[in-house]
């Protein structure tokens, strides 16, 4: 067995993981342990990210980061939580033009100015990108140049955290499972960050990498931590329905929505965002809580389109600003068989983000000692809906908060010493790859677990229905003791199966409990039995779990 | 806006199975149905789910050929099991990367040396 110690420990290595490390490492940090359960800035979402990345930079027009600060909040529907959203969008012009200095390429008007495109939410253009569509593949390549230059950064792939140790209320240290050898690993930690993403993994339709089935939410809920805002879950109101598409990502529609317009139509070809209240007489302006709805509503009422979706459309567009907008992607929708010009897609909603997360202050500290959070992993900046744009800034801004505040941390204290729990987790590692008979494998759990979610947790919730998940989740987790595991250590993709369907389970349940809390609708969180938002319920909601493993509410500390 | 048939074909794939520590390869052949536009990558995560959960397959980004990382031999030749389409005219043989020691089944050492444990 392979026993590790490090200042920092990093769970989860997308765009704040990696951020985190670099901070970490400038704050004096002289051993930085970066791990991931997939490949190191391979997996996570800021390398899915095709566009765009919101900062007050002023290229197009004046701008300053306190307007990106009250489009956020208003955007967050009375519920962000202002410090973190601040912090976001003040420090968001830095980080993107640090980007520009490590060349990441942002497109650029013909002056030499990055160009600034207007998105949804936003009061004047700020959203910059990559063409075309690479802005978070140019992102993550650039943060993993950046990491392997320097020396005190340690990285692991396929390294799955599987427990956070605390000791007398502190955080200590992890124990993982190293996935290529079946290993258990010990990891003594002075500070710890848990950078592991959202969870729209447990969404059936969803925009997610593997590694983001709330893992490193339910890690924070065992060790104590509180979580909040966990009922919010963005659904992207346009994702890739048919026909379909492959080697692109979904949520590639927007982009084209920026830039060319574009137009939502009904089964009969009916402009229908106006009777949802939303003008797009101007260009491309409904927030995605509002759309989502709209094209959910209209699915219902029987006008969706063939797959269950609704058709967008640009064939009013002339096939040059097609071409001269997208260029090679043309090419790339031919391959599936989609002309533009000629015929309209489906799309419909698909889990995207997740605002809910672990609740921090403005250091990115947890209300356990030693732990923070960074991204999307963390709850509060985004409220009840995001902003689009904030994603990829709120990764590197709280990425470089947590990295800064965990090293200095780590400066103050000893090498813990890992607490009694690590044996018995250790022993829990090597008895599951020895393997388990039963009649029910975990990926087949996490796959009815997605359904379920989708069904009864999804953009439309209800009593019934949220009861209906919460019943079946808790019965899931009573299941997993029992669960068929085929036997083998290296590279036992049933044993990673374990230990996914253990951590999206708990977080699958937080979500459904503050769902079922919240007797209102609000941004995200739409409610078919109480329609309505209630002043009264402009507060978050705070979510623990006891020793024992029972998901409890409560209002914010 | 008339809807494309949803026809239903068979696919046939022989898979490399098992670990470097077995003496002579070893194939195993699944069958599964399948509609037009269905990838490689979705018949492995679909056998994982209703064949064989012990399947091992490398990916993490699923459809959008960000990640790189499911790279394989298909009929020989080195290709993304996200974007290669089944097809039922004949059997498919799934191989690992040649050249790069093999883990389990379809997955290799990509892990670039510096991110692994030992």
């Amino acid at each position: 067995m392979t026993d590790l110690a490090t200042d920092v420990l990093i769970v989860g290595a997308g765009g704040a993981g990696m951020y985190a490390a670099i901070a970490a490492a400038r704050a004096g940090a002289g051993h930085v342990l970066l791990a991931d359960k997939s490949l190191i800035g391979r997996g996570g979402a800021t390398i899915m990210a095709q566009m765009t990345v919101a900062a007050a930079l002023g290229e197009e027009c004046p701008d300053d980061w306190q307007s990106h600060l009250e489009d956020t909040l208003a955007a967050g529907r009375s519920l962000c939580d202002e410090n973190l959203a601040g912090l976001l969008c003040r420090d968001a012009p830095a980080r993107i033009r640090e980007m520009a200095e490590w060349r990441v390429g942002w497109a650029r008007r013909d002056n030499g100015r990055i160009a600034q495109v207007s998105a949804p939410g936003h009061s004047r253009p700020r959203c910059c990108y990559v063409d075309f569509l690479n802005t978070g593949p140019a992102v993550a390549a650039t943060l993993r140049r950046q990491i392997g230059q320097i020396g005190a950064i340690h990285r692991v792939s396929n390294l799955t955290v599987t427990d956070l140790l605390v000791r007398e209320g502190e955080a200590v240290g992890a124990v993982a499972v190293d996935i290529a050898e079946g290993e258990p690993v010990t990891i003594a930690a002075k500070a710890i960050i848990i950078a592991t993403g959202g969870l729209t993994r447990i969404y059936q339709r969803n925009s997610a990498s593997v590694n983001m089935g709330g893992d490193g939410y339910a890690l924070a809920l065992a060790a104590g931590a509180a979580l909040v805002d966990m009922e919010f879950v963005q659904f992207f109101p346009i994702g890739h329905l048919a026909p379909r598409l492959v080697g692109m990502d979904p949520i590639m529609w927007d982009p084209f929505r920026y830039k060319l317009g574009g137009r939502l139509l009904d089964r009969e070809g009916r402009e229908f965002l106006a009777d949802y209240g939303s003008d797009e007489s101007t260009g491309y302006t409904t927030p995605r809580d509002i759309a989502t709805y709209a094209i959910q509503k209209e699915v219902a009422a029987g006008r969706g389109s063939l797959h269950g979706g609704v058709y967008l459309s640009f064939t009013h567009m002339p096939r040059q600003a097609l071409e001269a907008a997208f260029g090679p992607v043309i090419e790339r929708l031919a391959k599936n068989g989609i002309d533009l010009g000629r015929t309209p897609v489906e799309v419909a909603p698909i889990a995207h983000y997740h605002m809910g997360g672990i609740g921090v202050d403005a250091r990115m500290a947890s209300s356990v000692p030693g732990l923070f959070a960074a991204g999307e992993a963390a709850g509060g900046a985004n409220g009840a809906n995001r902003l689009s744009g904030n994603a990829i800034p709120e990764a590197l801004v709280f990425g470089e908060v947590a990295g800064r505040s965990a090293a200095l941390f780590a400066a103050k204290r000893p090498m813990p010493a890992l607490s009694g729990g690590a044996a018995e987790i250790v022993e829990q590692i090597r008895s599951l790859a020895e393997g388990r008979n039963g009649d029910v494998a975990a990926c087949e759990l996490l796959d009815e677990l997605r359904q379920i979610m989708w069904r009864d947790v999804g953009p439309f919730r209800n009593a019934a229905g949220l009861a209906r998940a919460t019943g079946r989740i808790e019965e899931m987790r009573t299941a997993l003791p029992k669960l068929s595991l085929p036997a083998g250590r290296r590279f036992n993709p049933a044993l990673a199966d374990w230990f996914e369907l253990r951590g999206s389970l708990i977080a699958a349940s937080a979500v459904a409990h503050a769902a079922a809390a919240r007797i209102e609708s609000r941004g995200a969180h739409q409610r078919e039995d109480y329609p309505d938002s209630h002043p009264t319920w402009a507060r978050s909601q705070r979510v623990t779990m006891s020793a024992e493993g029972r998901i409890t509410l409560g209002p914010p500390q | 806006m008339t809807k494309h048939a949803a026809t239903k074909h068979t696919a046939r794939l022989r898979i490399r199975r098992g670990t470097a520590d077995e003496p002579q390869p070893r194939y195993q052949e699944f069958t599964l149905p399948f509609e037009a536009g269905t990838t490689v990558l979705d018949a492995l995560i679909a056998i994982r789910r209703q064949q064989d959960p012990s399947l091992a397959i490398r990916y993490s980004c699923i459809n959008a050929n960000v990640c790189k990382e499911c790279l394989i031999a298909i009929d020989g030749v080195v290709d993304y099991a996200c974007t290669t389409r089944l097809r039922d005219d004949k059997v498919m043989t799934l191989e690992p990367l040649p050249g790069k020691p093999l883990l389990r089944d379809l997955v290799t050492e990509t892990r670039p040396r510096r991110e692994r444990l030992k």
